[in-house]
């Protein structure tokens, strides 16, 4: 029996719409995507509209993802980062609903597809540039300037320069990788119970040892999905932070 | 005299290298932690307001594994 652990990032359309040449077809990921938003929409919306003093578990939750990226920005980017609040943390839940619903067993990864991480990256990437110039103008190609000897400084910049442009890529590659390997890695798994219960003999109780394996490698999935979150938003606000401030302290 | 290539063999030769990349990257992890906990049982002040750098320390050098995957994939499915 033959599995392919790559077929499960397959984007099948679910209503197909074409408009001219392109495909704009209602896809299984777009399925998801309307899945994660709702949901997130809906939990934050009800956790916290009776806003009771005592906060039952849903309202705390809330109350606590909100105050996490409140204190993460504060500290990255200072009170001037405040401003972008409202990016980093729809983007932050987001990501962490699309890789924690990733993780349901019937489920679509929607962060497993570099078209979407790179989006994300892409929207992050365009408000630090549009903010660096709004607010240093041209100063804001000192960014690529240290304080050093000139015969230092040039190569300096060449290399800030090459690690700058190289930021959109680590940052949706670094999302899109981790989801991509992690459920590669399940599905793998999964393959070798399939392959030892379906053997027969001695060999069907010895399934249970990669059965137990994934039961493993799923916490650890849990813990990777919001890690990859949570670094996805740290970094955004560093580089939000370095378009205020460039290299002053703040 | 001409070889025959299968470029098909070369290319899950050099998916499976790729991978080797791994290799740096579990060392690069296992330094960052590692070198945050020693830090952090000498001075446990400390240790919560460098929980950030930790996290970026383990990102990129995550990532500089995961470039290697990229790779592989390339190989394996172009």
């Amino acid at each position: 029996m033959a599995i392919n652990p790559m077929e499960q990032f397959t984007v099948k359309p679910l209503i197909p719409i074409h408009i001219g040449h392109y495909d704009i077809s209602f896809t299984n990921q777009s399925l998801w995507m309307v899945i994660v938003v709702v949901s997130l929409s809906l939990f934050l919306t009800l956790a916290v509209s009776k806003g009771r003093i005592v906060p039952t578990r849903a309202q705390s939750l809330a109350e606590l993802s909100y105050e996490f990226i409140g204190g993460m920005i504060d500290m990255t980017a200072g009170p001037a980062g405040l401003k972008y609040f409202p990016l980093i943390f729809t983007i932050f839940m987001f990501i962490l609903f699309c890789n924690g619903f990733g993780l349901l067993p019937i489920a679509f990864t929607v962060t497993s597809q570099i078209a979407i991480t790179f989006a994300l990256t892409a929207l992050v990437i365009v408000t630090a540039i549009v903010t660096g110039f709004a607010r240093h103008g041209l100063g804001f190609f000192r960014l690529f300037v240290i304080k050093a000897p000139l015969i230092i400084v040039i190569p300096m910049a060449l290399l800030e320069f090459i690690s700058f442009c190289a930021r959109p890529l680590s940052l949706s590659m670094r999302l899109f990788a981790n989801m991509l390997a992690g459920h590669t890695m399940l599905k793998v798994m999964a393959g070798f119970v399939i392959a030892l219960g379906t053997a027969g003999g001695a060999y069907t109780l010895l399934a249970a040892a990669p059965e137990a394996l994934i039961v493993g490698l799923t916490a650890l999935e849990f813990l990777v999905a919001f890690l990859q979150a949570y670094v996805f938003a740290i970094l955004s606000c560093i580089y939000l932070s370095e378009a205020l401030h460039l290299h002053d302290n703040h | 005299m001409a070889v025959p290539v299968d470029i098909t063999a070369a290319k899950q030769i050099g998916a499976g290298l790729a991978t080797i990349a791994f290799v740096g990257s579990g060392i690069g992890i296992g330094v960052v932690f590692g070198n945050y906990i020693s830090g952090a049982l000498r001075n446990p002040g400390a240790a919560s307001s460098q929980f950030t750098n930790l996290y970026i320390g383990y990102a990129l050098c995550e990532l500089q594994g995961l470039f290697g995957l990229l790779i592989a994939l390339i190989l394996l499915f172009t």
